[in-house]
């Protein structure tokens, strides 16, 4: 078998059949004898203390298997970070839609009803619903101060830039939360037995993350939990933390009922009680020189974390190291902090506080070109990062980058110097207004900083008696193509067929912890991993005297089976080790922050509608390099898919919040990209090699993410000659700011006129 | 979904009259349903107060599309998929193809009917302003017989119509008087498909020379009710489309409208956009249309 | 359409699906996509909203697409129903459905039966579509994984290669 004739090509998709025939079998999918169905009773108040509990008439009450945070044989969390997060509120409740009190019945169609017809009496606190009230700490809703988690990260001596510099500049842009919105809502089905333990089948991300909460929920042993994934309609984030709530809500019923429970959310109660993006606010100040070369700066980055910690301090991480994108700042002080309000817990989703801050600076970028007199790409070109750099953690680049020329040819894939003379001019007629903008950025792959040695991730490899290869990871495939591409990486480190290995359902019974399926780190740090569990089958194969230096798959199938004979099984088990050269400090947040980072420039062609003041993206160049592309199809999938998101991001999706409730929780409301909205999408790869990766590869699955919002802005600032600072950036928006702007000049008019 | 099927009784006559009969012997007890876009939607979200429904899905005699010489009449259990596909509506009413057409996806088209769409009443209800400016009148039905009224003045109040409790909108009819108009519609929304109106416009106009004549402007998703812009109206019949009529238009139709902040915009920018949709379709309409 | 028997609360309702014909005892009001899971064990068709928003639930009822969320059971009553597992016949797929796996147009796959649906009735009323046409004829399928480009370009190559025969 040639090298290269598989990883590189867009071999099937794994499942794939199953998704196209409407055999792939999802959670709601699966029937279990004798299961009941289970729903939450959720609280109506975001910040109270509970008072009575009343059951309605109407209903057979001795009918429902009812759990309450009296019944939990454990400790009443959802294990995370801190055990802040009850699995049921006891007392006190800190969010609309925090789960109180769980039910189950045969009767699936009864429960809403059953929920409906409790009363849950509380009095009420004093709530926070934004970033601003929980700084100013008049109620303290959290800890001592509100504050789930604050960074500083500082580099050189940014007190020092201000005297001399000709500019200073500053900024502030806010992100408004975003809802994950995969089309299969959450879902688990829990069993448990007296000897068997605890099982749960579920729609998630991370088997481990809900097999460890629910060790400490439920205080049973490791062996005695069983977490499996099952098909996963889509994620994004969304099922990284959450899966473990809905996890133990289901364990709960199981336990106390000794029936199988299957809990559904249907689309409102999965959007109003779930996790979404965090909102987020960044406050820039720029110290320029009149060259155009940033000086040095500070940035204040916080994040509205919601009631309780959850992963905020990660967001929060993730998004204050890439605050300072793909620029050299020779003397920064980033501030980040996460605050709490009464709100369901913000989580993960796609990008992970990058999107946030790089909105931001990509923002703020443009306004230092504006304001300097230099163009959006010429204030890039003077500040890009260059090989042996040092980011604003210290870390050195070692990769080969060359974001000049990146951004030279996204300029020219996307005629962006034509088309912007061009605007400018037809702009001046009448009519629809087009603008073009730019965005520069990167995308940190893998855990932060020492986060992959703590996490010691575990892959296997097995050869079966058949000479069939099982891959073994809990690494999830919910759309992105792990199942394929770690069966690609498998079979040309084996020189076999793509056909000849097979992935393992993500079973805690079965599979080692490979870590999460998050942080773009899947191909990365997991299909490494994969390589090398691989080439240890191989070597093991070859020392015992089986196999030669090359062979044919029925030579290789006949050594398995002749090593299995022998030996009984053939498994090989590969665990990350942290290289040499990444240090990290975690006390002063200095150091490798990751092992690779994905670069990219993307190019927004937007226009707006004079008479509904819509913004259209008309035409999206995405440039990126992101290492060696693995499976082509996939690859530009994950590009087009992210970025039709941060399209939605920036322009369609708002959360209406009232008393920190989301009120429009339905399809109808809450607005995605339909296929009638979204411009034509021309990826673009290029491809370098790096050091720390599998076949080359680096993470691409939030990449495109983190760029869009910023350059559809900037292309909005083109084409009406107003800077919006705030996304979702809707309609409505810019009806006011057009028409402040007019009421402005007319003010400004008349005053002349009187001179 | 969050209602209890067993608690919900639905019924299939098999004709018209049967319907009609079970309408008649116990009034306001029966919903009927056509295909349910709206009324399984309230179903499924636990917001169904009508427990008993009848259906009136696919019944011939409210499934039917027939030039009738002066009018067309136009079944109310037509699905916008049919109106989309007539050529009597395509040629002589095309507002209503228009709005048909961006009434949700295909599968809603394939079932959510005309009539549903002005029993069930939202005020941003897609195809509700093309008939305003059609002057579409309406055949109700009942087992006492059957009443024909203006469409103008079917809706009442927010979500109220004449409809007596026993009776169905049997047809709505469209005079064939708009051959030479100009016919312009737009519909602003959250999206560019399957959106629900944040403000929308059907507009006829007629002009001799540069002289407009007659002209009609109707609006939906700015008031409880789909409405005529009558002072708009006023103000450009009898005039020729210049920039200044154009703003008066513009002006005025942002005065007229009455709409409110909800979930998916806000009063003033629906006053504004109304006003933007007006003054379009008199620049375009100046600017050489010639349809109907 | 005949009024079916009645007996305690729940209707006798006859359809066919996919070429089968099947008898269930559902409530009148049981929706047709609880009716296709539940009783007929057809988990193809998908939940994604429960309003008529996401398409995920379509399927062709008497050959046009419908969103079974919102068809109440006695109105299928007499109706043909396909739903994704009719679409495969022997094992061999649908055009579609090979292009949708050649093109990357599944991902999660959870919006894939309702778009393959949406799709096939496409070609099957426009043989050649538009780029146009097919997005319009998708607008009503949500699809939060692909951003909808391999989606459209699948559909188009398999309007290129023509249907299964």
């Amino acid at each position: 078998m040639k090298h290269g004739s598989i990883v590189g090509t867009s071999v099937p998709r794994r499942e794939g059949r199953d998704k196209v025939t409407g055999r792939a079998q999802y959670v709601d999918d699966l029937v279990m004898p004798g299961m009941l169905f289970g729903a939450t009773v959720r609280s109506r108040i975001p910040r109270g203390k509970i008072k009575k509990i009343t059951f309605g008439a109407g209903l057979q009450w001795n009918e429902f298997v009812i759990v309450s945070a009296k019944d939990i044989p454990g400790k009443n969390c959802i294990a995370l970070i801190e055990d802040d997060q009850p699995c049921l509120a006891d007392g006190l409740v800190n969010h609309p839609e925090e789960p109180i009190l769980l039910l189950a019945h045969a009767d699936r169609h009864l429960l809403p009803k059953a929920v409906q017809a409790i009363t849950v009496e509380c009095e009420l606190l004093s709530p926070i619903f934004d970033m601003a009230e929980s700084e100013k700490r008049a109620e303290i809703i959290w800890g001592e101060d509100n504050i789930f988690e604050s960074y500083l990260i500082e580099k050189g001596n940014v007190d020092a830039v201000w005297a001399n510099a000709d500019y200073i500049v500053e900024g502030e842009y806010t992100t408004g939360a975003q809802e994950q919105l995969y089309i299969e809502n959450n879902g688990m089905i829990a069993v448990f037995d007296a000897e068997q333990g605890l099982t749960v089948w579920g729609s998630l991300q991370c088997p481990y993350y809900v097999h460890k909460a629910l060790m400490k929920l439920c205080d049973l042993s490791a062996e005695r939990v069983r977490v499996v994934q099952v098909e996963t309609g889509g994620a994004f984030g969304g099922k990284e933390e959450y899966p473990s709530m809905i996890a133990g809500h289901a364990a709960l019923l199981a336990m106390k009922s000794g029936k199988p429970v299957k809990i559904i959310y249907d689309r409102m109660e999965d959007m109003t009680a779930t996790t979404k993006r965090h909102p987020s606010r960044t406050r820039h100040r720029t110290a320029v020189s009149k060259e155009g070369k940033i000086l040095g700066g500070e940035i204040e980055f916080t994040l509205d974390g919601g009631a309780y910690k959850t992963l905020s301090p990660v967001v929060l991480s993730r998004g204050a190291i890439h605050s300072g994108g793909p620029y050299n700042w020779p003397n920064i002080r980033i501030r980040a902090k996460a605050v709490a309000s009464n709100s369901p817990p913000h989580g993960a989703f796609r990008g992970f506080g990058a999107p946030q801050s790089l909105f931001a600076l990509e923002r703020h970028m443009d306004r230092i070109a504006r304001v300097l007199g230099f163009s959006p790409e010429d204030i890039r070109h003077r500040n890009f990062l260059k090989t042996g750099a040092t980011t604003i953690t210290g870390q050195v680049v070692q990769e080969e980058i060359a974001l000049n020329k990146l951004l030279d040819r996204a300029l020219e894939l996307s005629d962006y110097h034509a088309k912007r003379k061009q605007f400018a001019q037809e702009n001046q007629k009448g009519g629809v207004k087009r603008g073009i903008g730019i965005s520069a950025f990167l995308h940190g792959a893998g855990f932060t900083g020492a986060g992959e040695r703590y996490l010691g991730s575990i892959v296997g490899v097995e050869a079966r008696g058949d000479g069939r290869v099982r891959v073994l990871v809990s690494s999830t495939e919910f759309g992105q193509g792990t199942n394929t591409v770690l069966c690609q990486i498998a079979a040309e480190t084996l020189d076999l067929r793509y056909e000849d290995v097979e992935i393992a359902q993500p079973d805690t019974q079965e599979v080692p912890n490979s870590g999460p399926t998050v942080a773009s780190r899947t191909v990365m740090v997991v299909g490494k991993l994969v390589q090398s569990a691989a080439l240890g089958i191989r070597q093991t194969l070859k020392a015992s005297g089986l196999l030669g230096e090359s062979y044919t798959a029925e030579e290789f199938r006949a050594a398995c089976r002749a090593y299995i004979t022998e030996h009984g099984n053939l498994r090989s088990l590969a665990q990350y080790e942290q290289p040499a050269d990444m240090v990290w400090d975690e006390e002063n947040y200095r150091g490798s922050a990751y092992a690779a980072f994905a670069w990219a420039v993307y190019v927004a062609q937007v226009s707006v509608d004079p008479v509904t003041y819509a913004v259209t993206v008309e035409d999206f160049v995405a440039l990126q390099e992101v290492g060696k592309v693995l499976h082509p199809v996939l690859a530009k999938g994950q590009i087009v898919g992210g970025i039709a998101q941060a399209i939605g991001f920036a322009l369609y999706e708002k959360v209406i919040w009232e008393n920190g409730r989301m009120q429009n929780g339905q399809m109808t409301n809450y607005i995605m990209p339909t296929s009638s909205d979204l411009p034509p999408i021309h990826v673009y790869f290029e491809e370098f090699g790096t050091t720390h990766d599998a076949f080359g590869a680096k993470g691409i699955g939030e990449l495109p993410m983190d760029g869009p919002a910023p350059a559809i802005v900037n292309a909005v600032e083109d084409a009406l000659g107003v800077s919006f600072h705030s996304i979702p950036l809707m309609p409505e928006d810019i009806f006011e700011a057009l028409e402040a702007r007019r009421a402005a000049e007319d003010a400004i008019s008349a005053a002349r006129g009187h001179i | 979904m969050r209602a209890h099927p067993s608690e919900y009784e639905l019924r299939a006559p098999k004709s018209l009259t049967a319907v009609l009969s079970l309408l008649a012997e116990e009034p306001s007890a029966w919903l009927p349903i056509a295909g349910g876009t709206d009324v399984m939607v309230q179903y499924a979200s636990g917001n169904l107060h009508s427990r008993r429904l009848v259906s009136i899905w696919n019944l011939p005699e409210l499934r039917r599309i027939e030039d009738c010489g002066e009018e067309i009449q136009i079944g109310a259990g037509c699905t916008y998929t049919d109106l989309r596909a007539n050529d009597l509506v395509n040629r002589g009413f095309s507002l209503l193809s228009r709005a048909a057409s961006w009434t949700g996806g295909i599968a809603n088209q394939n079932r959510g009917t005309l009539g549903g769409n002005i029993v069930n009443a939202s005020p941003a209800a897609d195809s509700l302003p093309a008939l305003l400016v059609y002057e579409a009148e309406l055949v109700l039905i009942s087992a006492r017989g059957e009443r024909r009224v203006a469409y103008s003045n079917f809706h009442v109040a927010y979500r109220k119509t004449q409809l007596a409790p026993d009776e169905l909108i049997l047809c709505i009819c469209l005079k064939k008087q708009f051959s030479g108009y100009y016919a312009h519609a737009r519909k602003v929304g959250g999206r560019n498909a399957q959106a629900i109106a944040k403000v929308c416009l059907a507009a006829l106009g007629s002009r001799t020379s540069a002289v407009i004549d007659d002209v009609r402007l109707a609006t939906g998703s700015v008031a409880p009710v789909p409405i005529r812009l009558r002072k708009t109206e006023q103000v450009v019949r009898g005039k020729t489309i210049d920039p200044g009529v154009v703003q008066l238009a513009r002006a005025t139709a942002t005065a007229e409208v009455m709409p409110i902040d909800d979930i998916r915009s806000t009063a003033r920018y629906r006053a504004a956009v109304a006003g933007n949709l007006v003054a379009e379709f008199l620049e375009r309409w100046s600017a050489g249309g010639n349809n109907a | 359409m005949s009024e079916p028997a009645q007996s305690e609360a729940k209707s006798q309702i006859s359809f066919t699906v996919n070429g089968r014909p099947v008898t269930v005892r559902a409530y009148s009001m049981e929706r047709l996509i609880d009716v296709l899971r539940h009783e007929l064990g057809l988990t193809g068709t998908k939940e994604g909203c429960g309003e008529g928003e996401c398409g995920s639930c379509s399927v062709l009822m008497d050959g046009t697409l419908v969103n079974s969320c919102l068809v109440p059971a006695l109105q299928a009553n007499g109706a043909q129903i396909i739903t994704i597992e009719g679409l495969a016949s022997e094992g061999r797929l649908q055009t579609l459905q090979q292009t949708f796996l050649d093109c990357g147009g599944t991902q999660c796959g959870i919006c894939t039966p309702g778009m393959i649906l949406a799709a096939f009735h496409l070609l099957s009323k426009k043989r050649q579509p538009t780029l146009e046409e097919i997005r319009e004829g998708l607008s009503g399928n949500l699809c939060r994984c692909t951003g909808y480009a391999q989606i459209l370009e699948a559909v188009a190559e398999a309007s290129r290669q023509g249907p299964t025969t």
